[in-house]
């Protein structure tokens, strides 16, 4: 009876199903326990967490400059920016837009940068549903290769104010 | 033919005698328990708070549910954020918090036959809880702290959200204390005999984890209270996010604890079963306590500023002992349900005893479905969500809170719902009306959580945004449209909350109207909740035996390993990313 005091004796170990249970649990619990850092090294989807201290001014001056030396174009009066293949690419999140639009290529490499100039933001890209977090203070840096080309949705998935809803940008993938 | 309440037959010859002062303690009509009056006071009190936050949060529950049903779209962005930070709160924090407070009062000197330590504690403690909770209430009405319920810096809530949170984690601190005091005095004073009850042992572990819960909650709210007030100057959001988690996430498993606790005290009270190993069940809530601190991890899976050692190192073995914990649990509370089932004669083929037990017993579907839907939707989702990799697919989804309403409310909730069951006749000494109603209560409210919790979770593999008031994104920049089976999947939502709903508010209605226009059933045993059936007469049985239940928890393996393995699949096809 769980409501009354137990038997003296119940310092017993366990027998027939229940030990087989425990058995079979605890085997899976070892599996997943090896899966994360088996995949870590042979897995091609891995969250580091590489990131640098910045403040909020530098890193939109760092942005900027990105966007001055490799801007191709413009959408909706946001800059379209292509940075060199396997090079560094800046993104910034503020209430409420992404900026710039990325013009990247599929099987490059490059290193992602992105941090927010206010609130926390969630980078959340779309229709592929791949999601990191994104905070302000800190150069959050994803070492990204697109594997398929298209056109990409950027939108925000962490509650950063009234705008929320809007604040969307694009990632722009040629072959 | 017997209407005894099972398991009320099997009073023990109580040798220790309690340290109530005189007229302060009652004995139970229907369990034989001495029932401490302060006690007793407290348990109402908390247990009515705990309903009227339900109520609160039940409606803030429908009208997000019908915001996020793209053809209703209810509410305005405003309101939507103000109630969800609403919702949140009341639900995970003030009704919760209540529900496991009246808990502690019954675990602790009900069980132990002992008196409460001190009643000034428990004043305390309550007045802080209400005055917290209402505090935190009126500062989010306001319209000043639109901050959800995580409030992540900078985003900033009126200084009255910050301090009434930590009014209601103090007040809940010194209830915590009150109750492992009472357990010292219950010892000292020699009112049990041995080991503590299996309950209250399940309850003291939801109370170690409830205090280090706490200490985490002021750590991070008073430096963030004086943040707000312009006090200290800048609170680091990682920091936040990290510390946060430790009050954010324990506090799910002091629910867990909690609501195991409960369906071993409910198989109990409805079947008459005891557990089959006592270690086996005090072992796997130790491991609750010893390893689900870094479970907090599971939040900052994609986050920078922490490595994928880190990550890694403290969601696997860890979680997994505190997996390995639950699973257990999965196993040991049905399997003590057959053994007494069949007992009871319906020992016929593997699930003789799951067809013939008391279904209509809104205190046996409550618990036992809590227990299903816990393992089978919770448990499943809980470990791929957090799982490090795959989590690059899911934070911050729709699929995370697909994931916790299975938990928290398909499972805690309904169990405390379940358990509601019996409080009222055996607390409030009120009868129900209505019983027709009772018994069909469980069933509506698991029907409507599963449903909505089904929604969110497979709109959330679309990449639909949990949090996030137009899947539309009407006047965005650049416009976003999601698939159609996403807008399908959050009408299955609206509608699995508007089920779920009704079901909370038949549930309010039933306990109100018992517990203010009840018949009194004082003097006299409760009236059963169903009659016991003999099948042939007790007849003996394996005790370690239950081959339904392993085929079950087979099958559930099964459903785990398939879904555990088809995400590192969909993961395999996404952008290459470290």
């Amino acid at each position: 009876m769980s409501i009354y005091q137990p038997p003296a004796d119940w310092f017993k170990a366990p027998k027939g199903g229940e030990r087989v249970w425990i058995g079979l649990a605890l085997t899976w619990c070892m599996v997943m326990s090896v899966a994360m850092p088996y995949w870590h090294f042979y897995g091609k989807q891995n969250s580091t967490g590489e990131s640098y201290r910045v403040t909020p001014a530098e890193y939109a001056q760092r942005v900027g400059k990105f966007i001055q030396t490799n801007k191709v174009g413009e959408m909706n009066g946001m800059p379209v920016v292509e940075p060199a293949p396997g090079g560094d690419a800046y993104l910034q999140a503020q209430m409420w837009l992404w900026m710039p639009i990325l013009k990247l290529r599929k099987g490059q490499t490059y290193r992602l940068h992105i941090s927010s100039l206010d609130l926390q933001h969630g980078f959340s890209l779309l229709p592929m549903n791949m999601n990191f977090q994104v905070l302000p203070g800190y150069d959050h840096v994803l070492t990204l290769t697109p594997t398929s080309s298209g056109e990409f949705s950027i939108v925000c998935n962490e509650f950063c104010g009234i705008g929320h809803h809007m604040m969307t940008g694009r990632i722009i993938v040629e072959d | 033919m017997t209407t005894t309440v099972s398991g009320g037959g099997d009073v023990p010859a109580r040798a220790p005698t309690g340290n109530h002062p005189p007229s302060m303690v009652r004995t139970c009509d229907t369990t034989g328990l001495s029932v401490c009056l302060t006690s007793q006071r407290f348990i109402r009190w908390h247990a009515v708070t705990a309903v009227v936050f339900l109520l609160v949060g039940g409606i803030g529950a429908v009208l997000l549910g019908l915001t996020r049903w793209p053809a209703v779209h209810l509410l305005s962005a405003e309101w939507y954020y103000r109630v969800l930070t609403l919702h949140g709160l009341d639900m995970l924090i003030v009704m919760i918090l209540n529900f496991e407070m009246a808990i502690l009062y019954f675990a602790g000197p009900v069980l132990l036959n002992c008196r409460l330590f001190s009643a000034k504690m428990a004043w305390v403690c309550f007045v802080m809880m209400l005055g917290g909770a209402l505090m935190l209430n009126a500062a989010i009405l306001s319209g000043t702290s639109d901050v959800l319920m995580t409030s992540y810096v900078p985003l900033k809530a009126s200084p009255w959200f910050y301090l009434g949170i930590i009014l209601l984690a103090v007040g809940t601190l010194i209830g915590v204390i009150n109750f492992l005091a009472t357990i010292y005095i219950a010892n000292r004073d020699h009112t049990y005999e041995g080991s503590l009850p299996l309950v209250s042992f399940g309850a003291t572990a939801a109370a170690i984890i409830a205090v280090v819960t706490l200490i985490h909650g002021a750590v991070v709210m008073v430096p963030t209270w004086l943040w707000s007030m312009g006090i200290i100057p800048h609170i680091d959001p990682a920091w936040y996010r990290m510390t946060w988690w430790g009050l954010g996430h324990m506090s799910q498993q002091v629910n867990v604890c909690a609501m195991v606790s409960v369906w071993y005290l409910l198989a109990t009270m409805t079947t008459g079963a005891k557990p089959m190993s006592q270690l086996v069940c005090r072992g796997a809530f130790v491991l609750y306590i010893l390893f689900i601190n870094v479970a907090s991890a599971h939040h900052l899976l994609v986050d920078p500023g922490v490595s994928a050692g880190w990550k890694i190192w403290n969601t696997s073995y860890a979680m997994y002992l505190a997996v390995l914990a639950s699973m257990i649990h999965g196993f040991t509370v049905p399997a003590s349900v057959e053994v007494a089932m069949r007992k009871k004669g319906y020992d016929r083929g593997l699930f003789g005893w799951l067809f013939a037990a008391p279904w209509g017993n809104p205190g046996f579907s409550g618990f036992f479905l809590s227990l299903v839907i816990f393992g089978f939707g919770g448990g499943i989702t809980g470990v791929v969500l957090g799982t490090q990799q795959i989590n690059i697919m899911a934070h911050n989804t729709l699929r995370i809170p697909g994931h916790f309403h299975v938990t928290v409310v398909g499972g805690t909730a309904l169990a405390f719902m379940a358990v509601t069951y019996y409080i009222v006749p055996l607390i409030f000494q009120r009868e129900f009306f209505a019983k027709g109603l009772c018994r069909l209560q469980p069933w509506l409210f698991a029907g409507g959580i599963t449903l909505a919790s089904i929604g969110m979770s497979f709109a959330g593999s679309y990449g639909v945004p949990r949090r996030h008031w137009d899947v539309d994104f009407t006047g965005a920049m650049f416009p976003v449209s999601f698939d159609s089976g996403a807008h399908a999947f959050l009408g299955l939502l609206g509608v699995g909350a508007v089920i779920a709903f009704t079901a909370l508010l038949l549930f309010v209605l039933l306990v109100v109207a018992a517990v203010f226009f009840g018949r009194s059933n004082a003097g006299s045993p409760m009236e059963p909740w169903h009659e016991e059936r003999q099948s042939g007469g007790a007849i003996t049985v394996d005790e370690h035996r239950a081959p339904g239940t392993m085929a079950l928890v087979v099958v559930f393996l099964v459903c785990f390993v398939v879904y555990y393995f088809a995400n590192w699949k969909w993961l395999a096809d996404v952008w290459h990313v470290r």
